[in-house]
Order: structure tokens, then C-alpha cells, then sequence
């Protein structure tokens, strides 16, 4: 290593194990991070890494390990005293709460209970300092993701910590608001501070990061200097082998019209939800194409629409397979020809206490009418199993028993599944919201390729996503989603990060440009 | 003018323990906990202040008693929900159950024994002022406890720290508890404190409002005190609004059965289940609101830690 | 010291199966504490109670009496509870399919043929059905809390029916007793075996009841539907699964069979309408789908095992002088030590000395 410091580190955790049912999470997990540096820690989804930083913050004990603050040994049994030793936390999927103003959200963390007015002060002076705008009078339920990110940040910096920890941070932001958040992270370092980064992202790792851990199923299988490694040795690091890149000729025969929305409005029906304006969009056979956005501009409510969970105030609205569908709900959709997978996979796209065969029912049960159900809806058990064992076979979904419960697969194997369970009827249109959110690298790859093989014989798929590499990776063109409103798809050779950045941050077509 | 103040007075009497009970149940829900159990801490209460204070002949003792046995029955369901992570409702229709059956066992023998009445203000001259002396200066201890209740639950909810902490609770269990605030520790207290509330409700049934002990004398109070919550849309004044509505309801269809009013006095008796049905209707139709006002977690189980 | 709940990787089977016994024998064990706090033997008053009601054939055709509404009610309530509708009003909807079934024999006392029984059954049932769904309606079209709604219809229910027995249905030749006409005999339920004792025909639509609605639940779609959006809507409505009609099927269903379970305890037990017509049936079927773990077939055992708490309390305050609100405490006791006990299919519980990252110190 080159970096030999003879500084006595700010943190060092040793020999960090931790156990949940089923999984060893951290197993003889060591890292150390020195004052005043950037330290990443790198790893793939389920590596490991959000069970290592829950246990530094105190939310989790360790079954075995040690920890030392400034060189004694500590016992962090609670976020408080975490708090206390100078560690703060911003989380993945923020620790906020929506019914409550910024700044009882930020008075909350502080342990001191000063005033109203205090907080209120305090917080706007550290937002000055590092360039973090916020109100400290809106209701979080009313703000954007990279607004909520701002009130966790500035919430621990009130709290002077000698160490933050962010947990995937940019994950959620448009490259531009990374860019801002890189910014506030070097002011925090030439301040002395260290911060304990983690990511999967290996550019913005090697940018700025100092050091770095790598973890891969639960246990540290390196530590570098990222700006000496190359992006694909980091990779290697995490993954274990080497991937198989994605195959993708850009040049395919184009078929007929299958997909289209014309001018759909959608009005928000909850307080927090996002209206669709005046969305319209055609995709032909043979075309992948991708919706970028940030989280929350509307793609839950765009999928329901489109799905047909949610019905349409006219039917052409979503025309599938040729036809007006905007009347039809999602049973009948599926019998014109298309497919859908949603977000989230616990309990939208699968029920988790079901096992796999009857969540293969769950989005079958219309489509395949008579080849799983008897007369009076009887459930034609054996077909199920057949077919769910098939589908098992075909992507690869590794699982204990023949027919486990959905619910104790990994969120990659699951994912496979429900994809699989969907591919297997070689639906002419597919839908598809974030298929590789939290899914390990492997299953990632597997994932994406099949959504291309699928539009390459013939169907039309519509990949949303936040995850700009996989857009770049998959898609043939990509529109933007942002506050509800979807923006002209812009053929991939003509994309770039910066366009689609802005689009994701809310600028109009013409100025992106 | 005297039919006028003694109606007034009923009124009041008839609300103050749905007012009691619902404030309980307000700052149980407002932690994130849906407890069904109401009826039964509540008959618990009545039961327990009416068969202490015909033992020790002291109704201030079987006051403080019933507020410590309801308490104390509370914490059957917050050991289900809170420290086994079971189901809220059906633990909290078990605690309704199991409290309307203990009471009846424990109420047995002191059925038909007349009861000793908790003693109401009297402050010579003040009490005596027409049509509001009575109602300002005259009432049943419990009454004053109510209404300093609503102000006291509103300055804790909204004006400390701790009030705060609870809101968050209810919003989020699980950012609460990433935070390091103990969720299940407050819910344990937000629990006591319903409990606590129930029995002084119920204690105001076998001490004021009627001194003798009935089986199953609360008769649907503590549904009516629940359905009152979702009413005010989990605010405390808004409690006290619709708990004196109901008792004006109660109070009004107990007044036309004396007067005859040649409705059957059965529908009449109905009047307050219907009205709440009726006013759970109107407040519940506009989905949006209904969502915003009502806190995120309330009846999801928490599990710390995994 | 504090619990720790730590959850299974894969619910266990074996409690699955054995928690309702566990939760009985805490009962028992409950129940024998507070039978010494009384001064009684508890032994005795155990055998007194759980035993000797099922050593006698006229005892046990009591047991079918008592069990018969248990089960019905409590299998309406499993499909309601598993697709998450909380219907808990099953008392009011069990009172208004004894009024609507009734209707018949007292204002057409002259209507005697084998038509009666049948056409009383049915109306039994629409009667039950149509009170059930109004909560289904409220939820559905207003967004209204269920449980409150449900649970408020009892009351009126019931005061309609006092109501009738008090006013316009009130035997004219009754002397004044709140109570309508005896039923002609056409509209009697049939004993089963009336030599022996008087069993009727209420347990055989018990029994029917249950197979019917477990071959429901676990062979057909519609089971499977049941299922799904009771453990997650958004997965039911990605299935294409409505959820307000699974509102008004489970509710409809569940009062249907209360109603029916209503109008045979009327036709059967007792032969006229009287001020109070059930000794609690309706909530303590709920005791029974939870003991039954909302298996229909389980919930068959669990309404036997409830309607010997009934028969056992008379016998105990017969021989022993036991009090009979001792019945509702046990009851009582039991749903709390089904649900206490629920938890360990799901979980493992460990007793911990230290204390768990959010608990160790509040914010206070």
C-alpha cells in the first residue's frame, strides 16, 4: 500500500461479524479510517455494507468484533451515543419523517433539545456554509429527494461529527446534484472531517476517494487506493469474476407500432403522489426504450397507469398491441399481449409469505386461464409447479427447496423470477420499473440482457429507470421523467449523461440540448 | 332557565367520559398504536373504581384505583403488541373481550348495591350564580380533569419535546428508530397513558354518571371514544367538539324518550351508534385528507432490530 | 431484561400446527390459578368443566347446538380477517338473519308447508348478507373504518330486535312477555337423532359450511384471490384483483353465514324470537377463527373447543356453584394466548440482559 500512515485511525472496526437468519451479513469484517480522509466502501447489493454502517452508527450490535475510536476500545449500543463519540449518518433510504417540517426533523437528531428558533438558525447557517439550500418550515412530505438529502446532511453537520457516513448517496440525486454533493464533500474534508462513503459506483469512488474498502459477500476482499486501480479491477474486486458485458448490436429490424400513449393526464390522488401531465410516447417492435428520472417524478403512477392497475379517463390513452386498452384493467391488458413488473418485489410484484408457484399465479392467472385453471377456478397445482420449476430453470433463480415462499429468496433471485415468470409468456410489450434495483451484479447482467433478447425477436420494452449506466447500457433511446411530465425520447447515439442530466433535474428540452 | 342548566349539565356529564377515553386513545394513536381495547379498559376501570369504593368507602380511592387497574390491564396489550409484535387489532379486540368478561367476575357480587357518588365542586356564591354557576363551578371533579386534559395533551403533543418525539414515532417507527429513539419504550408509555385514560373514563360511568355497577354498563363508549378519534382527525380539541356533539346526542334522544315523543324509544337508544356511523362517513369520504391526517404507522407492528 | 424477537427464516410448521394446543393448555393453566384464587379445586372444577360435558350423548348433541353457530360465524370470519376486512359486527348481522328469517313464521303463522323452512333459511341468509354489506358498502364507497362501522351495527341490531319482540311483533296471546309467537312446526329446524338428544340440523350446515369454504380457500382462484389481497393489496391489484369486490364477498359471505347461523339457532334451539337470542356468538367466533388459526377445518375443533367453555360454565355453576362470567373470561384469556403464542410460528424469542440499539435510552 502507499498510503502508510502513521496517524492513529479516527475509526477502526476489527474482526466484525454479524448473523442474521439464513445469511452471515459481516463475517471478520476490518477497516480503519484515518482524520480528515474520504474512505469509500465498495461492494455490490447484499455485499454487506449497509449491516457494516448500521453497526459503526449503532443501530445493529455486532455478534463478535471490536471497534476503536480514536484508538480505545468503544461500544456503540445506540445511534445516540454514536451521535455522542461525533458519528453522524445519512441514510440510504433516509431516516426522515414526511408529516413533520425540516426542522423538527432536524431537532429530533440533536440531542441537546435546543429551541425552535435555534435550530432554525443553526440550520440555516451550516446550509450557507456548504451550499446546502433548505426550508426549514416545508413539510418533508412535500419535498424532492435531493431536497430530503439535504435536511439528513445538514442535520448531522449540526451535530460537528468528526465522521459522516452516507450510504449510496448519489443514488438518488441527477448528475448535476452529485456534482453539488461532491462539492459540500470536499469542503467537509478540508475541514478536517472523514467520511465514510459507500457506493457501487466505481467513478465517483476513484474521483474522490482516498481509500478504499471492497466488500464482497460479507467479507473484505481488498483495500486500495482507488485512483490506482482501473474501473474494471474495482469491478473484478466486487464481483468476484470478471462480467460478461451486456450484447447489444444497435442496428435490429423495427416492427410496427405496439406500444403507445397518447397525451395521458393522470391527476395525483394522494397528497404525496405526482400528477401525469399530458405524457405521450410510441414504441415499435424491436426497441428498448428507457425513462430516466429521478425517483418520485411519477413513474409509480405513470406504471400503474400503464399497467392498467389504475383505469383511464379515455380509452386510447394507452393503446397495446394495436389496440385502445385505456379502458381495460390489467387482467385484460395482459391478454392483448402485454407484460409488467413493477418497482418494488415484495409485495407488489410478489407476495412474499406465497410461494413461487402461486406468485407465478398472480400475474398468469388471466393470460393463462385455461392452461392454470379448471372449471369453477379450480388451480391447476401441477401445471403451476411445472411451469414455475421452468421458469426456475430458464433465468437461473437459485432457491432453497422446489417451491419455496417468495419471501426468502434474495432480492436477485426474486427479481430473476418475476422477470422470468413474465418473459416465459414472450409478451409483445413489456414494462418494466427498475428490474435491477438492489440486485447483485450477476443477476443484473442476466437481467438486462434478456430484456434486449426480447425486444430483438420482435416485442417492445420500456425499461424505467434510475440508473443512467443501464439506460446507456440497454436502451435504444431514452425520455426523461421529471414532475410528471415525459420528455422526447432522444436516440442513444445522440445522449449524453450531461442532456439527460439536466432533463432529470427539471430543465426544458430545448435548453438541455 | 333551570331545565336549561340541568341540561347542560347532563350534557356535560354524558361527554366527559367519551372525552376522557377518546384523549387517551388520541395519544396512543398519535405513537403509531391502534388499541381496540377501549371498551375493555374502560369497563375495567368502571368496575374496579365501583368495587373499591364500596370496600373502602372512599370514591376518590376508587378513582385512583380504577385509573391504575385499567393502566395496569393496559399492559397485557402492549406486552402483545409491543414486546411480541402481534397483530394490533386482533389483540385489541382480545383485550375488549377479556375486560368486558373479567369485569362481569369481578362485578358480580356488587350488582344492585347502591353507590357511593364522587362529591362535585360546591364554592359558596360562585357555584350559586344562575345558569352558569353550576356548570362553571359546580361540577364533578372529573369534568375539570377533562378539559385540563385537552389543554395538557395538546401543550405535550405540540409544544415538547417528547410530543415531538411521539408525533415521529407515529410518522415513521423505522426512522425513529435509526435515530436511536426507543419506539417501543414510548409506545409502552403512550399505551399506559390510554389505559390510564380509560379508566378514569370508566370510573366517571360508576362514580358520576350512573353510581352503581352494571355488566357491560360502558354499553359502546370506548368504540364511540375510538370512532371519535378518527373524528377529530387525531386532534385534541377537535376531540373535545365531537365528545360534547355526542353527549348533546345521548343527552337529546334520552330527553325525547322522557317526553314521549312517540318514536320508538329502541331508535332512539340507536340515535348515538347511528350518529357515529353518519359522522365517521362524512370525515372518512375525502381519502386525501384522511391520509394526510393519519399517522403513517398507526396499527403496523414493529419489530426492532430485526 | 427485555424480549428479542428474531424472525425465522421460514415460519416454523410444526408450531403452526401446535401453538392453538399451546394456547389452550395456558388457558387451563391460567384458568386453574384463578379457580384456587376461588377457593376451588381446580382439578375438579377443570374436570367439572372440560370433561364431563363430553362423557354424555345428550351433552354432546348440547355441544353440536352450541358449536354450530360458533363454526359458521367463524368461518365467514376467516375469509373476512384472511383477505383483511375486519368484520366484527358478526353479532348484529347473526340478529338481523334471525329477524329476516323469522319474519315468515310470525306474520304468515299460516304459511306451513315444506316451502317454510327453506324460504326461512334463505331469508336468514339474504337478511345476514345484506346487514353485512353495509360496512362493505361504507368501506368501499366512503372509505370508512370497518371495524368501527360493524361494530356499531351490533347495537342497533340488537335494538331492533327489541324493538319487534317489545312492539309490532309481539305475540298477541303472550300475556305481554317481550317475545313473538311460538313457530308452527314447519318452521322448526329437525332434530338429528331426536331419540338421543337435540342435535339439529345447524352442525351438518356447520360442517358443510367449512369443507365448502376450505376447498374455496385452498383449491380455487378464488381462495388464492383471498389470499393475496389480504396479505398485500398492491399485489392484488397488480394480480387485477379488485379489492372492493373482495370487500363485499367477504363481508357478504361471512354475514350470509352468520345470518344463516342467526335463523337456524331461532328455527332451532329456541323456536320464537326473544329479546336476546345469542349468548355472544357473534364475538366469540372471533375467539374461534383465531383458535382455528383461520383454517376452516381448524375452526371446526376450535368451535367445539369454545362451545364446551359454554357448556362447561353451566356445568360449573351447577355443580360447583362456579359463576357463569367465568365462560367470557376464559374465552378471553384464550384469544390472548392464541395471539401470544402466533408469534413464535414467525419468530424466535430470546430473552436478552442487555438492551437493543434503539431501546437502551430514549430521548426523554
Amino acid at each position: 500500500m502507499s498510503h502508510v500512515q502513521p496517524r492513529v485511525p479516527l475509526l477502526e472496526m476489527q474482526g466484525i461479524r454479524k448473523e442474521f437468519p439464513g445469511t452471515l451479513a459481516n463475517d471478520d469484517v476490518s477497516l480503519a479510517i484515518l482524520p480528515g480522509e474520504i474512505h469509500a466502501l465498495l461492494g455490490e447489493n447484499g455485499a454487506g455494507k449497509s449491516t457494516l454502517v448500521k453497526m459503526i452508527y449503532g443501530v445493529l450490535q455486532p455478534d463478535a468484533g471490536e471497534m476503536r475510536w480514536q484508538g480505545s476500545p468503544e461500544h456503540v449500543a445506540s445511534p445516540r451515543e454514536a451521535r455522542h463519540l461525533g458519528i453522524g449518518m445519512v441514510f440510504q433510504h433516509f431516516s426522515l419523517f414526511e408529516a413533520l417540517s425540516a426542522a423538527e426533523n432536524i431537532a429530533l437528531s440533536l440531542d441537546d433539545a435546543p429551541e425552535a428558533s435555534t435550530i432554525v438558525e443553526r440550520a440555516s447557517r451550516v446550509s450557507q456554509e456548504y451550499g446546502l439550500p433548505l426550508d426549514p418550515l416545508a413539510m418533508v412530505g412535500d419535498l424532492s429527494v435531493g431536497e430530503r438529502q439535504r435536511i439528513e446532511i445538514v442535520r448531522c453537520l449540526l451535530q460537528e461529527p468528526s465522521l459522516l457516513v452516507l450510504d449510496e448517496p448519489t443514488s438518488v440525486l441527477t448528475p448535476q446534484e452529485a456534482e453539488r454533493l461532491f462539492e459540500t464533500l470536499e469542503k467537509l474534508r478540508a475541514d478536517g472531517r472523514s467520511i465514510l462513503y459507500i457506493s457501487h459506483r466505481l467513478e465517483e469512488v476513484q474521483r474522490m476517494c482516498d481509500r478504499a474498502t471492497v466488500l464482497r459477500q460479507g467479507r473484505v476482499v481488498g483495500a486500495c487506493d482507488p485512483r490506482e486501480e482501473t474501473a474494471a479491477s474495482l469491478a473484478s474486486m466486487m464481483v468476484g469474476k470478471d462480467l460478461k458485458p451486456v450484447e447489444r448490436e444497435s442496428v435490429h429490424d423495427r416492427g410496427e407500432v405496439l406500444f403507445e400513449i397518447r397525451h395521458l393526464n393522470r391527476p395525483a390522488e394522494t397528497p404525496f403522489a405526482v400528477a401525469l401531465r399530458d405524457i405521450s410516447l410510441q414504441v415499435n417492435a424491436g426497441d428498448i426504450i428507457g425513462i430516466a428520472g429521478v425517483a418520485g417524478n411519477g413513474q409509480s403512477e405513470f406504471f400503474e397507469a400503464v399497467s392498467g392497475e389504475v383505469l383511464q379517463s379515455e380509452p386510447d390513452m394507452v393503446r397495446l398491441c394495436g389496440t385502445d386498452a385505456g379502458a381495460l384493467g390489467i387482467g385484460h391488458r395482459r391478454a392483448l399481449g402485454a407484460a409488467f413488473v413493477p418497482e418494488e418485489r415484495l409485495g407488489h410484484g410478489a407476495v412474499p409469505s406465497l410461494s413461487l408457484s402461486q406468485n407465478l399465479l398472480l400475474s398468469r392467472h388471466a393470460s393463462d386461464h385455461a392452461e392454470f385453471l379448471g372449471t369453477a377456478g379450480w388451480v391447476q397445482r401441477a401445471r403451476l409447479m411445472a411451469k414455475s420449476r421452468a421458469v426456475i430453470e430458464a433465468l437461473d433463480v437459485r432457491c432453497g427447496g422446489p417451491d419455496p415462499a417468495a419471501g426468502t429468496l434474495s432480492g436477485g433471485n426474486l427479481q430473476k423470477f418475476i422477470i422470468g415468470r413474465e418473459l416465459d409468456r414472450q409478451p409483445r410489450v413489456l414494462l418494466v420499473n427498475q428490474p435491477t434495483w438492489g440486485v447483485d451484479a450477476g443477476a443484473a447482467a442476466h437481467i438486462r440482457q434478456a430484456l434486449i433478447e426480447l425486444a430483438r425477436n420482435g416485442s417492445a420494452v420500456v425499461l424505467i429507470s434510475q440508473d443512467l449506466d443501464e439506460l446507456f447500457e440497454v436502451c435504444d433511446a431514452m425520455a426523461v421523467m421529471h414532475d410528471g411530465e415525459l420528455s422526447e425520447p432522444i436516440p442513444r447515439e445522440q445522449a449524453t449523461l450531461e442532456t439527460i442530466g439536466l432533463l432529470m433535474g427539471g430543465a426544458s428540452m430545448g435548453s438541455a440540448a | 332557565m333551570e331545565i336549561a342548566e340541568n341540561i347542560l349539565l347532563t350534557i356535560a356529564t354524558a361527554s366527559t367520559p367519551l372525552l376522557i377515553a377518546a384523549l387517551g386513545e388520541l395519544v396512543v394513536e398519535r405513537s403509531g398504536v391502534l388499541n381496540l381495547g377501549v371498551e375493555g379498559m374502560m369497563v375495567m376501570g368502571a368496575v374496579c373504581g365501583f368495587v373499591l369504593t364500596a370496600t373502602t368507602g372512599s370514591p376518590w380511592l376508587g378513582l385512583i384505583g380504577a385509573v391504575f387497574a385499567a393502566a395496569l390491564f393496559s399492559l397485557l396489550f402492549g406486552f402483545l403488541t409491543l414486546s411480541i409484535a402481534t397483530n394490533q387489532v386482533a389483540s385489541g379486540l382480545s383485550l375488549t373481550l377479556l375486560g368486558l368478561g373479567l369485569s362481569g367476575l369481578i362485578g358480580e357480587k356488587f350488582v344492585g348495591i347502591a353507590g357511593q357518588k364522587l362529591p362535585s365542586l360546591y364554592i359558596p356564591g360562585l357555584s350559586d350564580i344562575p345558569l352558569i354557576g353550576r356548570l362553571v363551578f359546580g361540577q364533578d371533579p372529573i369534568f375539570y380533569i377533562s378539559l385540563a386534559l385537552v389543554v395538557g395533551v395538546m401543550w405535550f403533543l405540540f409544544r415538547t419535546r417528547a410530543g415531538l418525539t411521539l408525533r415521529a414515532i407515529g410518522d415513521n417507527h423505522e426512522s425513529a428508530h435509526a435515530l436511536g429513539i426507543g419506539v417501543i419504550r414510548a409506545r409502552y408509555l403512550a399505551v399506559l397513558f390510554g389505559g390510564a385514560c380509560a379508566g378514569l373514563a370508566g370510573a366517571h360511568l360508576s362514580l358520576v354518571y350512573t353510581p352503581q355497577w352494571v355488566e357491560n354498563m360502558t354499553s359502546g363508549r370506548g368504540w364511540i371514544a375510538l370512532a371519535l378519534v378518527v373524528f377529530a382527525s387525531w386532534r385534541p380539541w377537535r376531540v373535545l367538539a365531537g365528545a360534547y356533539l355526542f353527549g348533546g346526542v345521548t343527552i337529546g334522544q334520552l330527553h325525547a324518550q322522557a317526553l314521549g315523543v312517540g318514536i320508538p324509544s329502541q331508535l332512539l337508544s340507536a340515535l348515538p351508534y347511528l350518529a357515529t356511523i353518519a359522522v365517521l362517513v362524512i370525515i372518512s369520504r375525502n381519502r386525501r385528507l384522511t391520509l394526510l391526517n393519519t399517522p403513517a404507522s398507526l396499527g403496523r407492528p414493529f419489530v426492532p432490530n430485526r | 431484561m427485555q424480549l428479542a424477537l428474531v424472525r425465522r427464516q421460514y415460519p416454523s410448521r410444526v408450531l403452526s400446527v401446535f401453538t392453538p394446543f399451546i394456547a389452550f393448555g395456558l388457558t387451563l393453566l391460567a384458568g386453574s390459578i384463578m379457580f384456587a384464587a376461588q377457593g376451588l379445586d381446580p382439578l375438579v372444577t377443570l374436570y367439572t368443566y372440560f370433561v364431563e360435558p363430553l362423557i354424555e350423548t345428550w351433552s354432546l348433541h348440547e355441544l353440536a347446538i352450541k358449536a354450530a353457530p360458533l363454526i359458521l360465524i367463524g368461518v365467514g370470519l376467516s375469509v373476512c380477517f384472511l383477505s383483511n376486512n375486519w368484520n366484527i359486527g358478526a353479532e348484529g348481522q347473526f340478529v338481523v338473519g334471525a329477524i329476516t328469517g323469522s319474519a315468515l313464521p310470525v306474520l304468515w303463522p299460516d304459511f306451513a308447508n315444506f316451502a317454510t323452512l327453506p324460504l326461512m333459511l334463505l331469508f336468514g341468509v339474504l337478511g345476514g348478507c345484506a346487514y353485512a354489506c353495509i360496512p362493505a358498502l361504507l368501506k368501499t364507497r366512503f372509505n370508512t373504518n370497518e371495524i368501527l362501522t360493524s361494530l356499531m351495527l351490533v347495537y342497533v341490531a340488537q335494538l331492533l330486535l327489541d324493538w319487534l319482540v317489545r312492539g309490532p311483533w309481539r305475540n298477541p296471546e303472550g300475556f305481554n312477555f317481550p317475545e313473538t309467537r311460538i313457530f308452527n312446526d314447519a318452521a322448526i329446524l329437525p332434530e338429528l337423532f331426536s331419540e338421543y338428544g337435540r342435535a339439529n340440523w345447524g352442525i351438518v350446515f356447520a360442517l358443510v359450511a367449512a369443507i365448502g369454504v376450505w376447498l374455496m380457500l385452498r383449491k380455487t382462484l378464488k381462495g388464492f384471490e383471498v389470499q393475496v389481497v389480504g396479505a398485500s393489496p398492491r399485489a392484488g391489484r397488480f394480480a387485477g384483483f379488485s379489492s372492493s369486490r373482495m370487500v363485499f364477498f367477504a363481508f357478504g359471505l361471512s354475514g350470509a353465514l352468520a345470518g344463516l347461523a342467526g335463523i337456524a339457532e331461532v328455527a332451532g334451539a329456541s323456536g320464537q324470537l326473544r329479546p336476546v337470542i345469542s349468548p355472544g356468538y357473534g364475538f366469540t367466533a372471533i375467539i374461534v377463527a383465531f383458535l382455528g388459526r383461520l383454517n376452516p377445518l381448524g375452526i371446526v375443533a376450535a368451535g367445539l373447543v369454545l362451545a364446551l367453555t359454554y357448556l362447561g360454565g353451566e356445568a360449573a355453576q351447577i355443580a360447583l356453584g362456579l359463576s357463569d362470567k367465568v365462560v367470557r373470561v376464559f374465552q378471553g384469556m384464550l384469544l390472548f394466548f392464541v395471539l401470544a403464542t402466533d408469534t413464535l410460528i414467525h419468530y424466535q424469542v430470546r430473552v436478552t440482559g442487555g438492551t437493543t440499539a434503539g431501546d437502551s435510552r430514549g430521548d426523554r
